[in-house]
């Protein structure tokens, strides 16, 4: 638990150090929220029927983006060897640093999306239910990310190949997502989705570092 | 009760890097106390070595095993007893040197207390500024305490004087002398053996 | 725990290799031949289903290759696990060698799912079809594996690292495949499940289970020759092979 917090603590300080890393995915994801209603031209209500969509695919590709600054600094000033050196189990130093990914990257994200929901006449009924989908899914996004991130560490330039890999994993996040979004817009019921939404989470979370720390020792190999 | 004397042993193993056998059937034991230099062109596969006692790196085959037990099964308490120190330093560039050192002393379990190594090193003047604005040379005096907070009884040095003057290169010099007079274990690569070398040293030619 | 001697066996890639070329011609024999044997008896002899016509006759090649497509996935998953806990490079070989047979099979499920839609949707694809999505991301599994694979030089690194995307996908296959299933149940109209199989009468189950069993000998077959292959191009310089081709060559 010890450790857990000491790598958290340095991410969040290495984030905001870096700041401007931090905004370029929440500006991508303005420049393609924006770019849809360009190439539509949507009335209001085809707006309100697919804004759904275009926010929680803006949202996973925005996160695509935030992939290099997980391990990428590290492989290449050698402190990712000391991690995976050190006494502490990687598993455990691999769920700080995605954490700290999370509320760095995640988190503006969840506070982001529901302001440009509004603007794509989204009903503000739903934006609780938007944030608490968003809540359970960007936990899972974060760990695909940083499994694709892993998997490309040793590679000069993964970024290509990285979408491939991690957005048809994606798949269920987004339909379970835009589905719960749907219901609430709707005034259903939505606990299913965000149930599952929340299973996929637990799942993620608790077998993704091992995955994740398997992909970065052979990296570094 | 007497702690058992550390042991680093290596059993016929094979290093492979790139598709191509670099190194087949070495062999090699340090007790506590002794010293192993690795000398060789290079290329030789002195820092593949170096990687793969520490258990980065995979051996093609035989074994590596510390205090008898295979290293890529060390329980992640045991890797305490390691300490790696490459080509590349360590350092997060946007942290400064006092907050590289205390992360890398509290990830090890160590106590964070470097003010007089700071002094020792020269080092008092940047403590608090990022590491990015350091000179290559202070940057490797900054790995040197790391090194020395790591407290660690098996030290594997990839080429440590790289980078550092002659007072720096002293310094090394001594502290390995001190930490091996304490005991411990040092598996050093080096192009200049002879600042190193004492009477007692194994030499692993590549 | 003393493994049997053909576990061992399996990890030497001579014995392998010549395993493989003895068990070829007859994987090949069988799979061909049931394959020829159930397409001729389905397109020819089995009745029309009552309800599709002609056009169901494709159910004796759809769901066999997106059958088969799948296996290959989980052969993948597997042999790459293998490889990488006991460090096997012939298992990484045959995960190697399945990926593009199961991606051109998956291909198939998707060119031959297109041609069983059109007379029933009225055009060649739709997409809010469940099995059409499931199998396109499949693909997506499949193609990604292999680009992961290409981006690196290093062989042991590409297999290594490869594998943890294969074990990773194949937990995932399941995930993905209920989730497509449950978003299609979301939509009303006439997308669901038009490829209800119709119930089949002895007549076409026969021919149905011929080419269930061809396909999969047929990918085995293939699954084999790639083998093959793939380990004359990782054992090149090696003492056993050269031996082979001088041996061949006289």
């Amino acid at each position: 638990m010890n450790s857990f917090l000491i790598v958290l603590k340095r991410d969040l300080k290495l984030a905001f150090r870096r700041w401007s890393e931090l905004a370029n995915p929440l500006l991508f994801f303005m420049i393609v929220t924006a770019l849809f209603p360009l190439a539509l031209s949507p009335t209001a209500d085809e707006l309100r029927t697919i804004g759904t969509g275009i926010l929680w695919i803006a949202a996973l590709l925005s996160s695509l983006l935030s992939l290099d600054s997980l391990f990428r600094a590290d492989a290449d000033d050698g402190s990712l060897e000391q991690l995976i050196l050190s006494p502490a189990p990687l598993g455990i130093v691999v769920l700080a640093k995605v954490t700290a990914h999370w509320i760095a990257s995640g988190v503006p994200l969840v506070g982001l999306v529901p302001v440009v929901a509004l603007s794509f006449y989204l009903p503000v009924d739903a934006l609780t239910v938007l944030v608490a989908a968003l809540v359970l899914a960007t936990p899972t996004i974060s760990i695909l990310v940083a499994l694709g991130a892993a998997l490309t560490v040793s590679l000069k330039s993964g970024g290509s190949v990285i979408g491939l890999l991690i957005l048809p994993l994606c798949s269920p996040l987004l339909i379970f997502g835009t589905r719960a979004t749907d219901l609430a817009v709707h005034g259903e019921a939505t606990a299913g989705p965000l149930y599952l939404l929340a299973s996929l989470a637990v799942l993620a979370v608790s077998l993704g570092p091992v995955a994740i720390g398997a992909a970065l020792k052979v990296g570094m190999e | 009760m007497q702690q058992p004397v550390p042991v680093l042993e290596a059993r016929n193993i094979d290093i492979w890097r790139g598709g191509r056998c670099l190194i087949r059937g070495l062999s090699f034991s340090v007790g506590g106390g002794q010293l192993a230099l690795v000398v060789g062109p290079n290329g030789a596969g002195k820092t593949s070595l170096l990687r793969v006692l520490a258990g980065l790196a995979p051996y093609g085959s035989g074994q590596v095993l510390w205090n008898g037990i295979a290293v890529p099964r060390l329980a992640p308490e045991q890797r305490a007893d390691f300490v790696y120190r490459g080509h590349l330093d360590g350092l997060k560039k946007e942290l400064t040197v006092e907050e590289n050192l205390s992360f890398s002393a509290a990830l090890r379990g160590q106590a964070a207390v470097f003010d007089s190594l700071l002094t020792t090193l020269n080092l008092n003047d940047v403590a608090d500024r990022e590491t990015r604005f350091l000179s290559a040379g202070q940057r490797r005096r900054v790995g040197l305490a790391a090194l020395k907070l790591a407290n660690a009884r098996l030290w594997l040095l990839d080429e440590p004087m790289t980078n550092l003057d002659a007072a720096g290169r002293a310094l090394v010099t001594g502290w390995v002398d001190e930490h091996l007079r304490g005991g411990g274990i040092a598996v050093v690569a080096t192009h200049q053996p002879e600042e190193l070398a004492r009477p007692g040293t194994t030499l692993v030619e590549l | 725990m003393k493994l049997p001697r053909w576990f061992h066996l399996l990890g030497s890639s001579p014995y392998v290799y010549r395993l493989a070329g003895r068990l070829s011609p007859w994987l090949g024999a069988v799979g061909c031949g049931l394959i020829a044997v159930g397409v001729f008896w389905g397109l020819v002899i089995a009745p029309p289903d009552y309800l599709q016509g002609d056009a169901s006759r494709i159910i004796y090649i759809h769901p066999q290759t997106a059958y088969v497509g799948m296996q290959a996935y989980v052969v993948l998953a597997i042999a790459a696990a293998i490889g990488f806990i006991w460090r096997l490079k012939l298992a990484h070989a045959v995960a190697v060698s399945a990926a593009p047979i199961g991606a051109s099979f998956t291909l198939c499920a998707l060119v031959t799912g297109s041609i069983w839609g059109a007379p029933t949707w009225g055009t060649f694809w739709e997409w809010t079809d469940p099995r059409i999505m499931f199998e396109l991301l499949l693909l997506f599994l499949f193609l990604g594996y292999m680009a992961l694979r290409a981006a690196f030089e290093d062989r042991d690194k590409a297999d290594r690292v490869s594998a943890i995307l294969g074990v990773v996908g194949v937990v995932n296959v399941p995930i993905i495949h209920y989730s497509v299933l449950w978003w299609n149940t979301l939509h009303q109209g006439p997308t669901i499940m038009k490829f209800d199989e119709p119930s089949m009468t002895t007549d076409m189950l026969i021919p149905f289970l011929l080419t269930m069993f061809g396909f999969m000998v047929f990918f085995y077959w293939l699954l084999l020759k790639r083998l093959r292959a793939e380990i004359v191009d990782r054992e090149q310089g090696t003492r056993w092979l050269r031996e082979l081709v001088t041996e061949g060559s006289q």
